[in-house]
């Protein structure tokens, strides 16, 4: 199992900034602006996306948590997950631009199953996703707005994004090529 | 202690919930930690999620249930499932036809899974080797009622926080109750300390309780027994009981055994006070103690469709 690392934690940290100030640029401004991470990695992307726009904009975001495990398309292929973790979202969507928010872009379907879960809490004025890796292989039409790095790759590689609020110690985004894994 | 492995699952999945004797603790973690997420779903605007698009779901009840009935069709609507339910009376039972039978035409007509309640005990076992999708017992006989036991395990970690070294008491018709033994089951294997609490004609020789759990405390002692208890949980009494000469009088009974509010002041402060209902007041329970600040009996039937719903996701998938 090799593992080369494509980005290291000050690549992060500017991706990150980077996609605060683009999503503050598209939306002028930010009053109207919610952020949701996606579990598990998207949260704390979102947390880092909300204090970077509370620097720069003086204002704080609101930020949601979603968990789309109910909303998966392959519970028949995969079967049940362990645990379903909790979603919160303490705002009202209604009305808001929501930026969804996750470590990786690829086949489209956890973003596909994160839109039908956030509709059913409401109605936002218009849904953005902001990635920090696209790294293509898409199934579905879906597309972000917002991406850290484009990183091409092979269905039989894996991306592993590593962040010290889940991962402890380590930080970084990594390509991990194993002969059997070919899902993410 | 580790769960028996059995027929209930297969290549580490959970196929059947027919007891919790084949729960671990840390299968018990996951169903109580995703039963979390599904009470979110519950307080949500739109209390429904995708999840069991396409699913049937029948719930095949050969006794009558109030609260376990209507807590599994939610449950199962909750989910986005289609949920038929089919009671003996008037069905083609009353013709004559098996229980076996009845199991084979509902997989003909397409079930996924069997939400099955039946006055024999072990019918859900004998139900689950006829039947091609998944079993869940919703009380069979005096043997289990696991999804009861699932969802006083949740109430009691809401609440409390943990159930590892709390002092659990049940207290009733002991013999005769298939929430006390899964109870058991449930409580001990999540480290609890438990004590049963009846008359001798209610609970039978406490060499057969021993015998699996060695470390039961058994008494007919409720005012004392129930000193320092974390959580207190009481039992229907069947008027039959008394009709069977287990009990002298209903009011002898009551007089030992009721959950009065003095004996509750002589548990912990912020003892849980249970019954799986349904109750009779004046008899196991006084109706002060009944909606008292310490009763979590509405709760109870609150989370049964959380818990209901988790397992009936644990179960999904193939």
């Amino acid at each position: 199992m090799a593992e080369k690392q494509i980005l290291d934690a000050d690549d992060i940290r500017r991706a990150i900034t980077r996609i605060a100030h683009e999503i503050t640029e598209r939306n002028a401004g930010v009053r109207d602006v919610a952020l949701v991470g996606i579990r598990q990695r998207g949260v704390p992307l979102a947390m880092r996306i909300a204090a970077v726009l509370e620097e720069i904009e003086r204002v704080r975001v609101p930020v949601g948590i979603l968990d789309i495990t109910l909303y998966r398309d392959d519970l028949g292929i995969r079967g049940p997950a362990p645990v379903v973790r909790a979603t919160d979202i303490p705002f009202d969507i209604n009305g808001r631009t929501v930026v969804l928010v996750d470590d990786v872009l690829y086949t489209g379907r956890t973003v596909r199953a994160a839109l039908d879960a956030l509709t059913d809490f409401g109605r936002p004025a218009r849904i953005q996703l902001a990635v920090l890796i696209d790294r293509g292989h898409r199934e579905l039409p879906i597309r972000a707005d917002f991406v850290g790095k484009n990183v091409p790759t092979s269905r039989d590689e894996r991306i592993a994004t590593r962040l010290h609020e889940v991962d402890g110690d380590v930080e970084g985004v990594f390509i991990v090529r194993t002969a059997e894994t070919a899902t993410e | 202690m580790s769960a028996p492995a059995s027929a209930a699952t297969a290549r580490g999945r959970r196929r059947h919930v027919l007891d919790l004797d084949d729960f671990s603790t840390q299968e018990i973690d996951e169903i109580l930690d995703t039963a979390v997420s599904m009470k979110e779903v519950l307080g949500r605007a739109i209390k429904q999620v995708p999840t069991l698009r396409g699913k049937t779901i029948v719930n095949m009840f050969f006794e009558d249930s109030t609260r376990t009935r209507i807590s599994f069709e939610l449950a199962g609507k909750a989910l986005s499932a289609n949920v038929v339910n089919f009671t003996a009376r008037g069905s083609s039972v009353e013709k004559g036809e098996s229980l076996i039978d009845t199991v084979r035409t509902l997989q003909a007509l397409g079930a996924d899974m069997l939400v099955m309640r039946h006055s024999e005990s072990g019918a859900p076992y004998l139900v689950a080797q006829h039947f091609h999708g998944s079993v869940i017992n919703a009380g069979d006989g005096r043997h289990a009622h696991p999804t009861q036991a699932l969802l006083d395990l949740f109430t009691v970690r809401q609440r409390l926080g943990r159930i590892e070294g709390l002092k659990v008491v049940i207290v009733g018709d002991i013999l005769h109750s298939r929430v006390a033994r899964s109870n058991l089951w449930g409580f001990t294997r999540m480290g609890a300390s438990v004590t049963l609490c009846a008359p001798q004609t209610l609970i039978g020789p406490e060499s057969f309780w021993k015998a699996t759990w060695p470390d039961l405390t058994i008494t007919s002692n409720l005012d004392e027994c129930i000193m320092g208890a974390d959580v207190v949980m009481t039992l229907r009494l069947q008027k039959e009981r008394m009709e069977g000469g287990l009990i002298p009088s209903l009011r002898e009974y009551s007089r030992f055994f009721a959950l009065t509010a003095e004996r509750v002041a002589r548990a912990a402060p912020h003892c849980l006070v249970m019954h799986p209902g349904p109750m009779n007041e004046g008899v196991e329970i006084m109706p002060d103690v009944a909606v008292s600040t310490q009763s979590v009996i509405e709760e109870q039937v609150a989370n049964g469709v959380a818990v209901r719903m988790a397992l009936l996701y644990r179960l999904s998938g193939e």
